[in-house]
C-alpha cells in the first residue's frame, strides 16, 4: 500500500514535471535572434503592415496621437477581454527592452521576464517576420514619442488565467510554417504578398476560422470567420469570395471603396488605414497573393 | 371633371414615389444608400477620368447627397433594429448621441459641399472628398457586413 502511494506520488511528481517543461516559454535560439542595429525609416512600413496603432494606440486616434503606443482599447472576445499594453519607448514601455527581449515578444510571444503572451497579440502571424524586419520595427518605434502609464493587465477568468497553459496551446496551434504552400515558379509578388499577409499583416488571424481552443483552422485559411468580438463576420477573401481583379482590391486597401463604390466599415475601416499608407507595390503584393491562395468555398 | 381628374392623376404621380418608398424604414434607408453607391461610383468615375467630367452632372451628385443625408436618420425607428437583412449595428440604438452627432455632421459636410457648387472636376474632388470621408467614419462603428 505505501509502496503504491510512493509511486503514485512519484507519477505524479514526474507528471508535473513533465507538464512543467512542456509549458515552458520556448525563447528564439542565439542563431535566429535578430541582430542589429534596425532601420527606422524601413520599420515605418513594417508598423503600417502590422497594424500596431490600431491596437496599441487609443482609441479612435486619428494622425501623429496614432503613433502614442500608451495601449488601446480592451479587446473583447469570448475568451475575455483582453487589454493592449503600452509599447512606447518610455519606463512604462518597451524603453528598457533589448532587440532581443523585443523579438522573443514579436516571434515567440514570450515576455521579457519569461511569461507567455495570450495569442490576442498576434506574434502567431509575426513569427513569419525576418528577423531583419523585426530589428527595423524595434528601430521605429523606439524613435516614437513615450507615452506614461501602464494600463491594467489582461485578466481572464480561470483557467484561462494560467499562462503557463498557453505552453500547451503554443505547442499545437504555434508554429513559423507558411500557411500556403506556392508553387516553385509563383511570381515574386505574390511571394511579397505570401510574407506580407501571413507574417506583419496577420490578415488570417481574423479572416480565417478558429477550432474550439481559438487556433486558426488551416483549412479555412482567409476563407472568412465570425468576428471575434460577435459583430458579425469577417469576409471569405479567397477566390471563392474575393472575385475583385488584383487592382481592385489594391484599390480596395488604398481607398476604401469596393469596384462598386460601397465603402470599406467596421474593424476594416483601420486596416484600411493602415494598408494605405504602404507603398503601391505593397498592396499590388498582397492582391496578387489574395488571388493566389485556394478558395474556400 | 377634366381638371379633377387631372389634379386627382397629378397628385398621384407626386405621391406614388413617396409611398413606394415607404415599404419599410429598412427597405428605405437600403435604397438610400443604394443610390449614394450609384452617385459614388459615377463621381469616381468622374475623378478618375474614366467618363469626362460634366459639372451638371457632379452638382447633381452633390445635391442628392446632401437630400439623402437629410432623409437618411429618420429611417431607424426602434421597431427596425433587425429583420430584412439590415447591416444597421446596435451602436445606432446604444448610443443615440453618437449617432447623432455622426448623422449630423454626414448633414453638414454634404450640405456644405453642394453650397461649393464646383465648377472643375479639381474642386469636385474637394467638394466630394468633404462628402466621403464620410462614409469609413460612419461604417466603422454603424454598420456590420453580414457577409
Amino acid at each position: 500500500m505505501r509502496k503504491r502511494l510512493a509511486g503514485l506520488t512519484g507519477l505524479a511528481t514526474l507528471g508535473a514535471v513533465a507538464g512543467w517543461l512542456v509549458t515552458a516559454p520556448q525563447r528564439l535560439d542565439a542563431s535566429q535572434v535578430a541582430q542589429g542595429p534596425g532601420n527606422a525609416a524601413a520599420g515605418a512600413r513594417l508598423f503600417h503592415a502590422g497594424g500596431c496603432a490600431s491596437c496599441h494606440a487609443a482609441k479612435g486616434a486619428k494622425g501623429d496621437d496614432r503613433l502614442k503606443l500608451g495601449g488601446g482599447a480592451v479587446l473583447a472576445t469570448k475568451f475575455g477581454a483582453f487589454q493592449p499594453p503600452n509599447i512606447s519607448p518610455g519606463p512604462d514601455g518597451i524603453g528598457g527592452w533589448t532587440l532581443a527581449q523585443f523579438d522573443n515578444a514579436m516571434r515567440r510571444g514570450v515576455s521579457p521576464d519569461g511569461r507567455h503572451y495570450y495569442p490576442a497579440f498576434p506574434y502567431t502571424s509575426y513569427a513569419r517576420m525576418t528577423g531583419q524586419d523585426v530589428a527595423d520595427l524595434f528601430a521605429y518605434l523606439k524613435s516614437l514619442p513615450p507615452v506614461a502609464g501602464k494600463p491594467p493587465e489582461t485578466a481572464l477568468a480561470f483557467p484561462l488565467n494560467i499562462r503557463r497553459g498557453i505552453g500547451l496551446w503554443k505547442r499545437i496551434h504555434f508554429d513559423d510554417l507558411p500557411m500556403v504552400t506556392l508553387p516553385p515558379d509563383a511570381p515574386a509578388a505574390v511571394r511579397a504578398g505570401q510574407y506580407l499577409v501571413e507574417g506583419p499583416g496577420h490578415c488570417g488571424e481574423c479572416h480565417t476560422p478558429r477550432g474550439p481552443l481559438g487556433g486558426v483552422f488551416r483549412a479555412g485559411w482567409l476563407g472568412g470567420a465570425p468576428d471575434a468580438e460577435g459583430k458579425g463576420r469577417v469576409p471569405n477573401i479567397t477566390p471563392a469570395k474575393l472575385t475583385w481583379s488584383e487592382a481592385e482590391i489594391a484599390e480596395y486597401l488604398k481607398t476604401g471603396f469596393t469596384p462598386d463604390y460601397d465603402s470599406v466599415g467596421g474593424t476594416m475601416v483601420e486596416v484600411q488605414a493602415n494598408m494605405a499608407a504602404l507603398p503601391d507595390e505593397d498592396r499590388a503584393a498582397i492582391a496578387a497573393y489574395l488571388k493566389a491562395v485556394p478558395a474556400v468555398k | 371633371m377634366m381638371r379633377a381628374v387631372l389634379a386627382a392623376v397629378l397628385a398621384t404621380a407626386v405621391i406614388l414615389p413617396a409611398t413606394m418608398a415607404t415599404a419599410g424604414p429598412i427597405e428605405d434607408r437600403k435604397a438610400i444608400m443604394k443610390g449614394n453607391g450609384r452617385d459614388t461610383k459615377l463621381a469616381g468615375d468622374m475623378l478618375k477620368g474614366a467618363v469626362p467630367f460634366d459639372a451638371a452632372a457632379a452638382n447633381k451628385i452633390l445635391a442628392n447627397y446632401a437630400a439623402a443625408a437629410k432623409a437618411f436618420p429618420a429611417h431607424f425607428p426602434a421597431n427596425s433594429k433587425t429583420g430584412g437583412e439590415t447591416e444597421a449595428a446596435p451602436a445606432i440604438w446604444d448610443k443615440p448621441a453618437d449617432w447623432k452627432a455622426a448623422t449630423a455632421k454626414f448633414q453638414a459636410d454634404t450640405a456644405a459641399a453642394a453650397a461649393m457648387k464646383p465648377a472643375d472636376a479639381a474642386s469636385f474632388a474637394k467638394a466630394f472628398g468633404m462628402v466621403t470621408a464620410n462614409c469609413k467614419s460612419c461604417h466603422e462603428a454603424f454598420r456590420i457586413k453580414k457577409g
